[in-house]
């Protein structure tokens, strides 16, 4: 039964051994593709595993499968292979990845794939440092860059201090509940009329460690940096799978053992929400460079679908995980076409480099004004059916003044996503991009339609996601 | 509750515990000059976690607190090697661990 249960985890990392002694034995230089291609072979079966493997709990209470965590999980699968695909198209003459990186980023959605089942606060923590610690790497890969190495610098710094903080928090947890498994901790709650002052330390301690790994306000100082120094690819992974494993995560573990003391936390919960959505809106304005402007839109984002949270309801749960369904794949859009930025062989980041792309290049500036006014919620794209639910739950849990804060911020926010629109289309253009990569236009072209077509799919997966929100309460 | 711990309570581990956890958490950020100390506080921080997980274990009489401080053990070793990493890779590009040069982003 335990093994069954795990199936997906234990081929993915039995999977990402193979390919990294294969990588090993092969010729130097030539291993990078058939790690890549095998990495994303080793996840499309995973995914079936996955979206076949029976629920249940197994592993003496460390491990849960449910619909909550099949659909994390699928969502950290999308999101990788999304990332390796355009990790390829980012290998040019001047700049090559080594293969292990692939690798890297298998080992990393395990941690999260692991983090998606967690049962127990042990199965927590050992599944978010197994994704943060290949994380810490890959933002490095680049040996050769500064910047990639004072990316990796800094979020190991500040990543490590947050698994610290986190892990002091589970201490507190267990030793003042008695236990580190959730079913417990929760009985422990609910039994318990007065909540002993330890547990409530610790509990702020998980939303710290946490709000650091999401990157909200005010927890996100390493975002931008890292965002900007981070090889392109391994920049859109972190803003896809870590993030999906910590929410799922902080959903699991509010909604879960502490959900009955949810007037505790909701408060906090909301100004992080509230703070994050602002920043995010106002810090950005001012940004030159696209991957910085970028980061700031992540956390802007996490501040959104953290209201889904603060309404601590199940169409909040719901709404948060449409909101990141969203999320995954507009910003996979964009990095499709930032990666496909590159004149001669050299990348270019700045927002001015846009420039002309209208004329340039028709099709990634498509795709472009697609993700920005997805990003902005304009019906129908994707974006919109995110912010829509996430709004619905917060109004129905009277969160007015959170309301208010995510509108004016969504106006403000409007304003930088419709400059890049601009630039690309009525600026003076610059020198055209090189020709990009196939596998940088497939996955900017499909996730541009993904966006637009997002209507089709939304039947299935809201009622996906209602079930993943039914799955936490039970 | 076991023999040894019952003698002088919880208390005191807890004490120190919040002690270490301080300690590290401002050798983070009061620190102006090398990113080795840093590293060395975070372990500071992860000590602090173990001490309070094996405390309460004991008193708990339960073992899952000192099977965490075996996985905690095993992270923070691969952790610091994964730093020590970072580090020297940071070093050939930068020539300088100093954290007030560890700055060529801003914004």
């Amino acid at each position: 039964m335990n093994w069954i249960l795990a199936a997906p985890e234990i081929f993915l990392a039995v999977s990402g051994l193979l390919i990294l002694s294969a990588g090993v034995l092969t010729k130097k230089g030539h291993a990078f593709l058939p790690s890549a291609t095998l990495s994303i072979a080793a996840f499309v079966v995973t995914g079936f595993l996955v979206a076949l493997s029976p629920g249940g709990v197994g592993y003496e209470g460390l491990f849960v499968v449910d619909a909550f965590a099949r659909f994390i999980k699928l969502l950290a699968i999308v999101g990788a292979v999304v990332s390796i695909a355009l990790s390829v198209g980012y290998t040019s003459e001047h700049r090559e990845l080594p293969f292990e990186t692939p690798v890297l980023v298998l080992f990393s959605t395990l941690g999260a794939m692991v983090m998606a089942s967690s049962a127990s606060l042990m199965t927590l923590f050992v599944g978010l440092e197994l994704s943060s610690l290949a994380i810490y790497v890959l933002c490095a890969i680049e040996r050769d860059r500064l910047g990639s190495a004072e990316a990796g610098l800094k979020y190991f710094i500040l990543g490590s201090l947050a698994s610290g903080l986190l892990l002091y928090g589970v201490s507190l947890v267990y030793g003042y509940a008695g236990t580190m498994e959730y079913a417990p901790i929760a009985a422990e709650i609910n039994g318990n009329g007065i909540l002993p002052l330890g547990l409530v330390i610790g509990v702020v301690f998980l939303i710290v460690g946490l709000a650091f790994k999401l990157s909200a306000v005010p927890f996100h100082m390493w975002t931008p940096d890292v965002y900007q120094g981070a090889p392109t690819p391994i920049t859109a992974y972190m803003a896809g799978a870590p993030k999906f494993a910590a929410f799922a995560l902080i959903l699991r573990v509010m909604m879960g053992p502490f959900g009955a003391m949810s007037p505790r936390w909701q408060m906090l919960i909301e100004v992080i929400s509230a703070l994050s959505m602002l920043f995010g809106a106002f810090a950005a304005i001012p940004q030159t460079n696209i991957k910085r402007l970028m980061a700031y839109s992540s956390i802007g984002h996490m501040g959104y679908a953290m209201m889904g949270l603060a309404a601590a309801s199940p169409a909040g749960t719901t709404g948060t995980l449409v909101y990141l369904t969203t999320y995954l794949i507009m910003n996979a859009g964009t990095f499709g076409v930032i990666t496909a930025m590159r004149r001669r062989g050299h990348e270019v980041s700045e927002i001015s480099d846009i420039a002309g792309l209208g004329r340039n290049n028709p099709g990634l500036a498509l795709v472009l004004v697609i993700c920005m006014f997805s990003m902005i919620g304009v019906p129908p794209l994707a974006g919109f059916f995110g912010k829509f639910m996430v709004f619905a739950a917060a109004w129905n849990a009277g969160l007015y003044p959170l309301i208010a804060v995510g509108a004016v911020s969504a106006v403000v926010g409007a304003f930088y996503y419709l400059r890049i629109v601009k630039v690309a289309y009525f600026d003076p253009a610059a020198p055209a991009f090189d020709h990009p990569a196939p596998s940088v236009s497939f996955v900017s072209i499909a996730m541009g339609l993904a966006t637009v077509l997002f209507l089709i799919g939304l039947g299935p997966i809201s009622d996906a996601a209602q079930a993943a929100a039914q799955a936490l309460i039970d | 509750m076991n023999a040894a711990i019952a003698q002088i309570g919880l208390g005191p581990y807890l004490t120190v515990s919040a002690a270490l956890l301080v300690l590290g958490v401002f050798g983070i950020f009061l620190n102006r000059k090398n990113i080795i100390i840093i590293m060395m506080s975070m372990e500071l921080i992860l000590l602090a976690a173990n001490l309070n997980l094996v405390a309460f274990s004991s008193v708990l009489g339960d073992l899952s607190g000192q099977v965490l401080t075996l996985f905690v053990l095993t992270i923070a070793a691969a952790e610091a090697a994964i730093g020590l990493a970072i580090l020297t890779v940071y070093f050939r590009n930068r020539g300088s661990i100093q954290v007030e040069d560890v700055a060529t982003m801003k914004g």
